[in-house]
């Protein structure tokens, strides 16, 4: 139990990060109107391919003979950019066509 | 020392983008300018890793030759299938790049587990902790957009198991015991794996009962899984780009469920049958 508070003690200001992050995220997306759900949906779906940063950092810290590490790696690292690339491509290409329909009508 | 600096600032700056581009794609007439300002911010925390990350006890960074070959080659894929999917296909595009994310982060979370293989913690073992969940979330995220992937591409038909529910939860009660199993008696790379495999499995079952037309809000759901995931690699490494943009999405992913569910008409639970509701206190 001690041990456990002192991970959260020593992690306080991650935790405060945390909790006003995820107060934010509910704070920002709020008034979303229900054309938009799906795009935002994909643009939401693009930033969490951050998680590609973790990748690059595990790379840049396994050493070049620790063969498991760097296969398990370049493959993070494929799949998050992956992730991110597609993510924000696809979300351009949807809310490029929202754009251009209301100019026909 | 001010390379860091610069490293925290930058890292800063992308989470600024993160939150001002999330908010002006929940507007119509901004959104396609925040998906800009994001991906003007995404592209920044990724060079200034490359260029400015560095090691705690030493400078040697090393694998450049690798990554950029890993971040060609996924630039090059995801540009091309983004590119070239139907307009009427994007759901299950999103929902294959969605399982990507997650099965990043659980890479990462294997690649780490090897590493902490060698440390020696007493006592209540946060890091393990964080790992765990982020291989569990990461994993279940995985397998279960690949089957909304599937799904949707008329690939995969609806199919209820007997007992589906049942199985479903002791599953999810095993991964809970096997976790708590962990953090007790030290880790195991048996128990690590086991956890991988019944989340993986877990993930298929969770998605197969639901019917193709709720796929959007399982798809939504599972977009805020990754996010989570992606919050927890960044809890590890103390990188706030990562924790911003994952705690971001996996709180406004939750949100977001929720009001697709509205918008039909429909409650969470009622999707989901019954299944596990309210992502985010998984956490």
């Amino acid at each position: 139990m001690e041990s456990i508070l002192q991970f959260i003690g020593e992690n306080m200001e991650m935790v405060y990060f945390l909790i006003l992050a995820i107060l934010l995220g509910v704070e920002v997306i709020s008034n979303v109107p229900a054309i938009l759900h799906t795009p935002l949906m994909s643009g939401a779906n693009a930033i969490h391919g951050v998680v590609v940063v973790g990748a690059i950092i595990v790379m840049l810290q396994a050493s070049p003979d620790n063969y498991l590490a760097l296969g398990v790696g370049f493959l993070a690292v494929i799949v998050g950019t992956l992730n991110v690339i597609g993510g924000f491509v696809v979300t351009d290409r949807m809310l490029e066509m929202f754009k251009k329909k209301p100019k026909k009508s | 020392m001010i390379q860091l600096t610069f490293l925290e600032i930058a890292y800063l700056i992308a989470s600024l983008t993160f939150i001002i581009g999330l908010k002006m794609l929940s507007h119509p007439d901004s959104a396609r300018k925040g998906n800009l300002v994001a991906a003007a911010g995404m592209l920044l925390a990724i060079v200034v890793t490359l260029t400015l990350y560095q090691d705690f006890d030493s400078s040697k960074l090393l694998n450049y030759g690798l990554i950029f070959g890993g971040l060609v080659v996924g630039s090059v894929i995801g540009t091309i299938m983004a590119k070239r999917v139907q307009m009427t296909a994007m759901p299950q595009m999103v929902s294959f790049f969605n399982g990507m994310g997650g099965a990043c982060a659980a890479l990462i979370a294997i690649i780490e587990f090897q590493h902490h293989q060698h440390s020696t913690v007493t006592g209540f073992d946060g890091e393990l902790l964080v790992m765990l969940l982020g291989l569990l979330i990461g994993s279940v995220s995985f397998s279960g957009s690949l089957i909304a992937y599937g799904k949707l591409e008329g690939k995969i038909k609806d199919k209820v198991l007997p007992f589906n529910q049942v199985i479903n939860m002791s599953m999810l009660l095993a991964i809970i015991v096997l976790i708590v199993y962990q953090m007790v008696a030290g880790s195991s790379p048996l128990v690590f794996y086991g956890i991988l495999v019944i989340a993986l499995v877990y993930g298929v079952l969770f998605v197969m009962p639901i019917g193709g037309a709720d796929m959007p809000v399982v798809i939504s759901l599972l977009n805020s899984f990754t996010g989570m995931a992606a919050a927890f690699g960044g809890f590890l490494y103390g990188n706030k780009a990562m924790l911003t943009g994952g705690i971001l999405v996996g709180s406004a992913g939750t949100i977001l469920t929720i009001l697709m569910c509205n918008a039909m008409n429909r409650s969470l639970t009622n999707v989901l049958l019954g299944a596990f509701g309210g992502g985010a206190t998984g956490a």
